[in-house]
C-alpha cells in the first residue's frame, strides 16, 4: 500500500483521540484517548521510517511507547489516589487547585 | 562707596535680617529678634543716605545708574537679569521706606513684646521691607513684578498674623485676592508695553527711551497697557473699586497697619505711576483715568471716614483718601507734589497709627470709638502725638501735610482745563479730612473719661478677657492670638522714642519743599523726570498764595466744625444722623461696595463651587472618569478571567485550537 | 493480499478508536483500545516493522492495558455521569477536530514528497529485525535509550510515592490486620485471639459501647 494511506489512517485516529479528550469527562477515558493519539503518532513514525528506509523511526516509536507507559503509570496512580481520597472522578468537578 | 553698592547693601540688609531671624528662630530669646530686625533696617537706612550722598556727587546727567548682578532669565523672548535702577527717585523712596520702617520696627519691639509670635513677626516685617525695596529699586519689569508679588505675600502674612482669629484670616485672603487681580493687571500691562509690538526690552530705562518711537500718542495698545498697570496700582493702593481690602486689613497688628497700610505698601501704586511717567505722558488718556479715579477715591474714602466707629478703620479710610491725592497727583503730572506728600504722609500716618495702637492697648484691645473718651489726662504723650499727626493730616500750617497737599493742588491747578474740577474737589476733600480727623481726636481724648481712662489715671492699665474686637468672639492669648499684656506709649520707651521722632518729622518735614522758598525735593528728583513735559516748577504766584490761604482756612474750619459737633453741642451728631439718614447709611456701609462685590462675584463663585463639588465632581469625575476607567478595567479583567476557568477540557480545546493554528500556518508557509 | 489485510486492520483500528470515545462504560473503552492496539500491530507488520509490532502487542496491549484493566476494576466504571457535555463543547470539539483533520489531510495529500504515494524504497533483509533495532539502540540512539530507562525508573518511584498512605489523609488500615511483626514474633499465650494471631478485634470505641450497653456492630460472631 502506498505510504499515504497509512498516514491518512494515522491522522484519522489522531483526530478521533483529540475529540475524545474534549468530549469525555472520566479521566480514565481521557487517558485512553491520549493513548490513541500517541499510537497515531507511532503509526505515522513507522510509516515515515518505511518511507525513508532507515530504522530511526522505529526507534522513535519504541521510545514513544516507553514514554506512554511511564505516563500511564503516573496518570493512573494519580487517579487511584484521587479515588482513595474520595474525590469525584470527573474532570469538570476537579477545577480548583486546593487540597 | 558708590551709589549702586549702597543700593545693593540697602536691599540685602533686610534679606540678611530675615534669614538670620527665621533660621535661628529657636535660638532667639526675648527681644533679640526685634533688635536684629531693627538693626537690619537701620543698616538699609544708612546705606540709603550714603547712596544719596554719592549720587549727588555725580553730574546731573549721570544720576540714573543701573547695576546688574546676574542673568536671571534668558529664554524665549524674555531677557531679564537681576538689575537695580539707582536714581534719585529710587533712592528717595528707599530712604523714606527704610527710615520709617526703622522707627516702626523700634515701636514694634515694645508693642509686640508679650506676643508669642514675636520672632515670626520680625521675620515677616523684614521680609516685607526687603520686598518693598526690591520693588522700588527694580531695574526691569521682571524685578518689579517679583517685588510686587512679594509685597502682596508679605501683606497677607502680616494681616493674618494672629492666624487663629477667623476675621484675620478672612481679611488676609480678601487682601490677597484683590492684590492678585492687581498682579494680573500689572503682568498683562507689561505684556502690552514690552511684547507684542512693544518696546521689546524688559529693562526700564530702555523701555522709557523706546516708548516715544514705538507707540504713537494715545495708541491703543499703549493705553491698554497703561490702564492695566493702573489696575495693578489701584489694587495695591486701595483705590476704588479695588479698595475693599484695606479696611479689613486693619485686622493685623498696629505696627503692620502703620508700616504696610499707611506708609509703604499702599504707596507702591503711586511709585509705579510715577516711575512709568514716560508711558503715561505718551498715553494721556490712561493718565486721565488715573487722575479721575484718584479724585473719586479721595472723596469717597473721606465721606466714609466721617461715620466709621472703629478707630483703626477711620485712619485706614484716611489713608485711602490721602493715597487718592497722591495718585491724582502723579497721574496728572504733579510728580513732586505726589512724592512729597508720600513722604509727609508716611510720617504723620505712621504716627497716627502708632498713637492709635497706644490707645487701643489702653482700652485692652477694644477699638470701638463709641467706647472711648477722655483719655487726655491719662495719656498725655499719646494725645500730643495724635494732635500733631492730626494737624499734619488736616493741612494746618506749618505742619508738613500743609505744604505737601498744597503743592499737589497747586501743580494740578496750574495745568488748567478740566483739572480745575480736580482742584476744587481736592480742596473739598481737605475740608472733610479735617472734620473726620478731629472727630476722631475729640471723641477719643476729650469729654468724660471712660472707665479704662479712669483706671489709667490711677496708674493701673485696664485688662479684659481676650476677645475679637470686631465681633466679640472669645479668644485666648496663645500663639496665633494677641498676647496677654498691652503696651502703651507712656510706659514703653521704644514706642515713645519712635513716636517722638515721627512727631518731630511730621512737624518740620515740610521744610524741604516750601513753595517758592526751598527746592530741595524737586531739584533732587529732577534727573529722574528729565524730559518730562509736566515736570515744571510752579510759576503762578497768585494761585500759590490763594491756595496756601485757602488750605489753612479750610483746615481750621474743619477743626471748628468738628469741635462744634462733637464737643460743644453733644447732641448734634445724633440729630444730623437722623436728618440725613440715607446719606449716613451710605457712608456707614462704605457705599455698599462690599455688598455689591458679594453679590456679583462672591455668591456666583460659591454657587459654581457648590455645583462643581456636588454635580460635576459626582457625575463627571467620579462617575465617568474614575468609575469609567475602573469599570473598564473590571470588565476587561472579568473577560480575561474567564479563560482561567479550571476546566481541563477547555484548556485541552484551546491547546487543540493552537495546534490547528500552527498547522494551518505551516501549511500556508509551505505553498 | 496486503491491501485486504491493510483495510481490515485499518477498519479495526478506526473502529476501536471510535469505540474508545463512544462507549459509555470505561471498561468497554479499555477493551476497545485493546482491539485498536492489535489492529495497529497488524498495520505495523504491513510496514515491515516486525519488532515494533511485537513490542506493541507484548508491552502495550499486554502490560499497559492490563494496568488499565486493574485500575478500572478498582475504581469501577459507574461514575460515568449521565449528563453529557453541553452542546457548546460538542460543537466546538467537532469543529476543532474537523478542522484539524482537514488540515492534516491537505498536508498529506498535497504533500510535495513524492515518496508518499509509493510503497516505499526497497529494503535490506534486516530492516525491522531485532538485530537492526538493537544495533541502532546501542550505537546511534544510545543516549535516548539510557534516558528512557531513567524515565522508567522515575515513573516507578513516582508510582510508589503516589501509592503510599499519607497519615491523616487516608483512612487508617484496620487495627487487626496482620503485620510482618506478627509473623516473626512468637505468639504469646493468652487469649484465643492471640493464639490465632490477631489482636482483639474490639477497639476502645467498641468497648465503650459495650460498657454503655450497646452491642458493637460488625464485630459480632466468629
Amino acid at each position: 500500500m502506498a505510504i499515504g494511506w497509512y498516514l491518512v489512517v494515522s491522522a484519522l485516529i489522531f483526530c478521533v483521540g483529540a475529540a475524545g479528550v474534549l468530549l469525555r469527562r472520566n479521566p480514565l477515558v481521557i487517558l485512553l484517548c491520549l493513548e490513541l493519539m500517541l499510537n497515531a503518532g507511532n503509526l505515522a513514525l513507522i510509516a515515515f521510517a518505511r518511507m525513508s528506509g532507515t530504522g530511526d523511526g522505529q526507534i522513535f516509536a519504541i521510545i514513544v511507547m516507553v514514554v506512554a507507559a511511564c505516563e500511564v503509570t503516573i496518570g493512573l496512580g494519580i487517579i487511584v489516589a484521587m479515588f482513595r481520597r474520595r474525590l469525584p472522578i470527573d474532570v469538570d468537578e476537579l477545577r480548583e487547585l486546593q487540597g | 562707596m558708590s551709589a549702586t553698592t549702597a543700593a545693593w547693601i540697602a536691599l540685602a540688609a533686610p534679606l540678611v535680617g530675615l534669614l538670620v531671624i527665621s533660621l535661628g528662630w529657636r535660638v532667639w530669646s526675648g527681644r533679640a529678634a526685634g533688635v536684629i530686625g531693627t538693626l537690619a533696617i537701620a543698616v538699609s537706612f544708612a546705606a540709603a543716605i550714603l547712596g544719596i550722598a554719592d549720587l549727588q556727587s555725580l553730574g546731573e546727567d549721570e544720576r540714573q545708574l543701573t547695576s546688574t548682578a546676574w542673568d536671571y532669565a534668558n529664554t524665549v523672548g524674555v531677557d531679564a537679569s537681576v538689575t537695580l535702577l539707582v536714581d534719585p527717585l529710587a533712592l528717595f523712596m528707599t530712604l523714606v521706606i527704610s527710615g520709617v520702617s526703622t522707627l516702626i520696627h523700634l515701636y514694634a519691639t515694645g508693642y509686640m513684646a508679650s506676643d508669642r509670635g514675636y520672632v515670626r513677626f520680625f521675620a515677616y516685617l523684614n521680609f516685607f521691607v526687603f520686598s518693598m525695596l526690591l520693588l522700588v529699586l527694580a531695574g526691569n519689569f521682571l524685578m518689579l513684578i517679583v517685588g510686587w508679588a512679594f509685597v502682596g505675600a508679605a501683606s497677607y502674612l502680616l494681616i493674618s498674623f494672629w492666624y487663629r482669629r477667623e476675621t484675620a484670616t478672612g481679611a488676609g485672603i480678601k487682601a490677597f485676592v484683590i492684590n492678585v487681580i492687581g498682579d494680573v493687571g500689572l503682568v498683562l500691562g507689561t505684556y502690552f508695553i514690552v511684547f507684542d509690538g512693544g518696546t521689546g526690552s524688559l529693562d526700564l530705562l530702555t523701555t522709557f527711551g523706546e516708548v516715544g518711537r514705538t507707540f504713537a500718542e494715545n495708541e491703543g495698545s499703549l493705553v491698554a497697557g497703561c490702564i492695566l498697570l493702573l489696575v495693578g496700582a489701584f489694587a495695591k493702593s486701595a483705590q476704588v473699586p479695588f479698595h475693599t481690602w484695606l479696611a479689613d486689613a486693619m485686622e493685623g497688628p498696629t505696627p503692620v497697619s502703620a508700616l504696610i497700610h499707611a506708609a509703604t505698601m499702599v504707596t507702591a501704586g503711586v511709585y509705579l505711576i510715577g516711575r512709568m511717567w514716560p508711558l503715561f505722558e505718551q498715553a494721556p488718556a490712561a493718565a486721565d483715568v488715573g487722575a479721575v479715579v484718584g479724585c473719586a477715591t479721595l472723596l469717597i474714602a473721606a465721606s466714609i471716614a466721617l461715620t466709621q466707629t472703629d478707630l483703626k478703620r477711620v485712619i485706614a479710610y484716611s489713608t485711602m483718601s490721602q493715597i487718592g491725592y497722591m495718585i491724582m497727583a502723579v497721574s496728572a503730572g504733579a510728580y513732586v507734589g505726589g512724592f512729597f506728600h508720600f513722604m509727609t504722609h508716611a510720617f504723620f500716618k505712621a504716627l497716627l497709627f502708632m498713637a492709635a495702637g497706644s490707645v487701643i492697648a489702653a482700652m485692652a484691645n477694644v477699638q470701638n470709638l463709641d467706647r472711648m473718651g477722655g483719655f487726655r489726662k491719662a495719656m498725655p504723650f499719646t494725645f500730643g502725638c495724635f494732635v500733631v499727626g492730626g494737624l499734619a493730616l488736616s493741612a494746618i500750617p506749618p505742619f508738613s501735610g500743609y505744604f505737601s497737599k498744597d503743592e499737589i493742588l497747586l501743580l494740578i491747578g496750574e495745568q488748567g482745563g478740566w483739572y480745575w474740577v480736580l482742584y476744587v474737589l481736592g480742596y473739598l476733600g481737605a475740608l472733610v479730612t479735617a472734620i473726620y480727623t478731629f472727630r476722631m481726636i475729640f471723641r477719643t481724648f476729650l469729654g468724660d473719661p471712660v472707665p479704662e481712662a479712669r483706671e489709667l489715671e490711677e496708674g493701673h492699665l485696664h485688662h479684659a478677657e481676650p476677645s475679637n474686637p470686631a465681633d466679640g468672639t472669645v479668644e485666648d492669648t496663645d500663639v496665633g492670638f494677641p498676647g496677654p499684656e498691652h503696651h502703651i506709649a507712656e510706659r514703653t520707651p521704644s514706642m515713645k522714642v519712635a513716636m517722638a521722632v515721627l512727631a518731630v518729622l511730621a512737624t518740620i518735614g515740610g521744610v524741604v519743599q516750601i513753595p517758592d522758598v526751598t527746592h530741595v525735593l524737586d531739584s533732587f528728583l529732577e534727573p529722574t523726570f528729565a524730559g518730562s513735559a509736566k515736570f515744571d516748577q510752579p510759576t503762578d504766584t497768585t494761585l500759590l498764595v490763594f491756595g496756601l490761604v485757602l488750605s489753612a482756612v479750610l483746615g481750621l474750619t474743619g477743626i471748628a466744625i468738628a469741635y462744634l459737633i462733637w464737643v460743644r453741642r453733644p447732641g448734634t451728631a445724633a440729630r444730623l444722623r437722623e436728618r440725613l439718614a440715607p446719606v449716613y447709611e451710605l457712608s456707614f456701609h462704605k457705599w455698599y461696595f462690599d455688598e455689591l462685590f458679594d453679590l456679583v462675584f462672591v455668591r456666583p463663585s460659591a454657587a459654581i463651587g457648590r455645583w462643581a463639588s456636588s454635580t460635576f465632581e459626582r457625575v463627571v469625575v467620579d462617575g465617568v472618569f474614575v468609575g469609567g476607567t475602573t469599570s473598564l478595567v473590571r470588565v476587561g479583567s472579568a473577560a480575561v478571567r474567564a479563560a482561567q476557568s479550571g476546566f481541563l477540557r477547555v484548556y485541552a480545546a484551546l491547546l487543540l485550537l493552537g495546534l490547528t493554528g500552527v498547522a494551518l500556518w505551516l501549511l500556508l508557509e509551505s505553498t | 493480499m496486503t491491501e485486504v489485510i491493510f483495510f481490515i486492520a485499518a477498519l479495526g483500528a478506526i473502529a476501536g478508536a471510535i469505540g474508545v470515545v463512544a462507549l459509555r462504560n470505561p471498561f468497554y473503552s479499555v477493551l476497545a483500545l485493546v482491539c485498536h492496539l492489535l489492529a495497529l500491530a497488524a498495520l505495523f507488520l504491513g510496514l515491515q516493522a516486525q519488532f515494533v509490532a511485537a513490542a506493541q502487542v507484548v508491552v502495550y496491549a499486554g502490560a499497559v492495558m492490563v494496568l488499565y484493566v486493574f485500575v478500572v476494576s478498582y475504581i469501577g466504571g459507574a461514575e460515568q455521569v449521565i449528563r453529557s457535555p453541553g452542546p457548546g463543547l460538542r460543537v466546538t470539539a467537532a469543529v476543532f477536530v474537523g478542522v484539524l483533520f482537514v488540515e492534516l489531510s491537505i498536508a498529506m495529500l498535497g504533500s510535495g514528497l513524492k515518496a508518499v504515494s509509493t510503497d516505499g524504497p526497497g529494503l535490506n533483509a534486516d530492516y525491522g529485525q531485532p538485530e537492526q533495532i538493537g544495533e541502532l539502540l546501542l550505537t546511534k540512539f544510545l543516549l535516548p535509550f539510557e534516558v528512557a530507562s531513567f524515565l522508567l525508573l522515575i515513573a516507578a518511584v513516582g508510582a510508589v510515592v503516589l501509592a503510599r498512605r499519607r497519615r491523616g489523609l487516608d483512612p487508617e488500615p484496620p487495627a487487626d490486620a496482620l503485620t510482618a511483626g506478627d509473623l516473626v514474633r512468637r505468639p504469646a499465650p493468652g487469649t484465643m485471639a492471640e493464639g490465632v494471631g490477631t489482636r482483639s478485634i474490639l477497639t476502645e470505641q467498641d468497648e465503650a459501647d459495650q460498657a454503655a450497653g450497646r452491642t458493637p456492630i460488625g464485630k459480632g460472631g466468629w
